[in-house]
């Protein structure tokens, strides 16, 4: 496993960071942001004012890390449902993605128009498929394009997978496969969901398949850089695992006490990705308690601004029932949705 | 008009789109080299290349998710599936992503996707290469589903499938790629949402759906020495279904069959009936009747294979009883 960030926050011998001090404090940023949308999400699902939400906690490092090696005004992001920092640096903004777990209108919440980011998929795996016909797709554009799909160790199991990764292998279609080993789906453990290591499974597609510490940013974007520069040059895709801890619930509804063995997950907590980027800030001189309050603030205002002008938001219309279901809506659909509408204007 | 074989129908549509549209591309399993299990896509590779004229493995959720993914990218794909019943394995994809995710999320994605599907017994292929599975796909909203049953229709419907925005069903049986028809030499759409009247009658309306509507006009054929005059109506479009045209018919005869092929327990004849009693209740003079395919699955022995699917003789049957002919069991 590839590992460049020890949890001290020194590099490991020899090795070698690609990210600079913006760029550090930048990522941290991100983190930061993530981890405190999780918090407010989840209070606010709690009052019931927000839908289920998938906390992104403990697994910042490998999101961040891996989002920060794109370019979001060519490479496109095919996101599962604990990717939001990644969304949020590739332009699609803060308050949209909250309004959408709100049930706010869907025409103010919708992925802006030049946002290269495909709709958040909750059918395990199948975005991988859209991914290897979105990247081929760019290519026989002559767009110079990479997709960076996220999936978990749990829809490795499906077998959409193994189709997508099979053909992007044959047509060495742009892609990264970022398989987030984050230990458990919902109550099922790493163990049960496969007995080989996910990242040699590449090896059998043809296409290269690294693992590294998941909560190392260093090595994550090290790995990530890597993969989309060989995507773009045309030697096709990489699997890129990143061994990581999911540190909250699978989602809203779930409770891992249940199910989550004694101490694992105060030992996981000490893998923590956000201590160790901080330390590791500390120990090139960069950090001190000042530096993090003033950054925390200036989080904090960010989230607070777009939970504000997410709660702001429209709500959804009768007509939305029906728009949408057809891009080109055929009769029966147009007068459904004219009868609705005569329906709630009748007084 | 010259007359031409369906297959040669389609595989003029589809490469008559694809030098008028670079974004149109084919994509399924031995479509390429092969020129497809049914001679459809012959010769696509060597006029477009194989980044057009793709070949995939053989897996049929990833031809239709990548399609998907492509169809988002801007290009327009056309998805052969070698049988419809392989696309059982595709549809998750079809169901849960083609149909739906435009929905989901507001229109921010456009699926313009084809999925052409040959289905239909008839060819000892057996139960697992030769089901009709219209229901399955006209029962989704967000989906198209046309079944063409001339060459005529068969090129101007995929015409009009690749063209429009919306993801189509292309159902195709296997036993008309061999049949011929007039198809125009002009560059036309067949609209997607419209029966076509085939033969003009009085005494009863035959809905058929697919190859079924080619057997009740052979049907028709035979009730004439009945003295029945049968209207017979090719529904074209299972989703959405052309009420207008099937209203129209029924309140001047008065009574109806439907068949189709594939099983008539919550099939499309189930469908067609429903909605016509809700809607012209008053005109019918008799029950709304159905057929369709044995409930059992498709037998492999010739004979047996013969007996689960109506059969003119069938159609004729049961349209005699439909107009209240007493019918020798």
């Amino acid at each position: 496993m590839r590992r460049l960030l020890q949890p001290d926050g020194s590099l490991v011998e020899g090795g070698c960071s690609r990210l600079g001090p913006e760029q550090l404090v930048e990522a941290l940023r991100w983190m930061l942001l993530s981890r405190l949308v999780d918090a407010r999400a989840t209070a606010l699902q709690r009052q019931g004012r927000f839908g289920t939400h998938s906390p992104v906690k403990g697994q910042e490092a490998s999101v961040v890390g891996s989002a920060m090696a794109l370019d979001p005004a060519v490479d496109w992001i095919a996101p599962s449902y604990r990717e939001l920092p990644a969304l949020v640096r590739h332009g699609y903004p803060l308050e949209r993605i909250l309004g959408r777990s709100m049930g706010r209108s869907p025409a103010a919440t919708r992925i802006p128009d030049g946002v290269n980011v495909l709709p958040n998929q909750v059918a395990l795996a199948t975005q991988l498929q859209h991914a290897v016909g979105l990247a081929w797709g760019l290519r026989l554009q002559g767009r110079p394009g990479v997709v960076m799909a996220y999936f978990g160790e749990g829809a490795a199991s499906e077998g959409d997978s193994h189709e997508a990764m099979n053909l992007a292998g044959v047509r060495r279609a742009p892609v990264v496969f970022l398989l987030m080993n984050n230990q458990w789906a919902i109550s099922t453990s790493r163990e049960v969901q496969s007995a080989g290591q996910f990242f040699r499974r590449a090896e059998g597609y043809g296409f290269a398949g690294v693992q590294v510490d998941g909560n190392d940013l260093l090595a994550v974007f090290e790995a990530a850089t890597d993969a989309v520069a060989r995507a773009r040059a045309g030697e096709g895709p990489t699997l890129i695992e990143c061994v990581t801890y999911r540190l909250s619930f699978h989602n809203t509804t779930d409770n891992p006490r249940r199910y989550l063995p004694p101490g694992w997950l105060e030992r996981a907590e000490c893998e923590d990705p956000i201590p160790r980027l901080e330390a590791h800030l500390a120990w090139l001189g960069l950090w001190d308690q000042g530096a993090r309050a003033a950054l925390e603030a200036e989080v904090a205002e960010e989230v607070e601004a777009a939970v504000q002008a997410a709660l702001a938001m429209p709500p959804s219309r009768p007509e939305d029932l029906f728009d949408q279901v057809y891009a080109l809506p055929p009769e029966r659909v147009r007068r459904q949705r004219q009868e609705l509408l005569q329906h709630v204007q009748e007084p | 008009m010259p007359e031409k074989l369906f297959r040669v129908a389609l595989r003029e549509a589809l490469k008559e789109e694809m030098e008028r549209d670079d974004r149109v591309f084919c994509i399924g399993e031995d479509i390429g080299l092969f020129g497809g299990s049914y001679r459809v896509t012959e010769g696509l590779l060597d006029q477009f290349g194989p980044m057009r004229v793709v070949d995939t493995p053989i897996a049929e959720e990833v031809i239709v998710g990548s399609a998907i993914g492509a169809a988002i990218s801007g290009l327009r794909p056309v998805v052969e599936i070698m049988t419809i019943n392989f696309s059982l394995l595709a549809y998750d994809q079809i169901v849960q992503n083609a149909a739906k995710i435009r929905y989901m999320f507001g229109g921010e994605v456009t699926v313009p996707l084809v999925v052409r599907l040959p289905g239909g017994a008839g060819h000892q292929l057996s139960s697992q290469h030769s089901h009709s599975f219209e229901a399955l796909y006209a029962m989704i909203p967000g989906l198209l589903t046309v079944a063409p049953t001339t060459p005529e229709d068969a090129k101007g419907l995929l015409k009009a499938a690749i063209r429009t925005e919306n993801p189509v069903m292309f159902l195709e049986s296997m036993s008309l790629y061999n049949t011929r028809g007039e198809v125009p030499d002009d560059d036309y759409e067949t609209p997607i949402g419209k029966a076509a009247v085939r033969r003009v009658g009085r005494d009863l309306t035959i809905v058929g759906v697919s190859r079924q509507a080619v057997l009740a006009g052979l049907a028709a054929q035979r009730l004439e020495d009945e003295d029945v005059d049968a209207e017979v109506i090719d529904l074209r479009s299972l989703r959405p279904i052309d009420w207008s045209t099937l209203i129209d018919s029924v309140q001047k005869t008065n009574r109806c069959l439907v068949v189709e092929e594939g099983w008539t327990t919550y099939g499309v004849g189930a469908e067609v009936a429903a909605g016509l009693q809700q809607r012209v209740f008053d005109d019918l003079d008799a029950p709304i009747l159905r057929l369709g395919g044995a409930e059992v699955p498709m037998p492999y022995n010739r004979e047996l294979e013969r007996a689960a699917i109506p059969s003119v003789d069938d159609i004729v049957r049961e349209a005699l009883r439909v107009v209240g002919r007493r019918v020798a069991a």
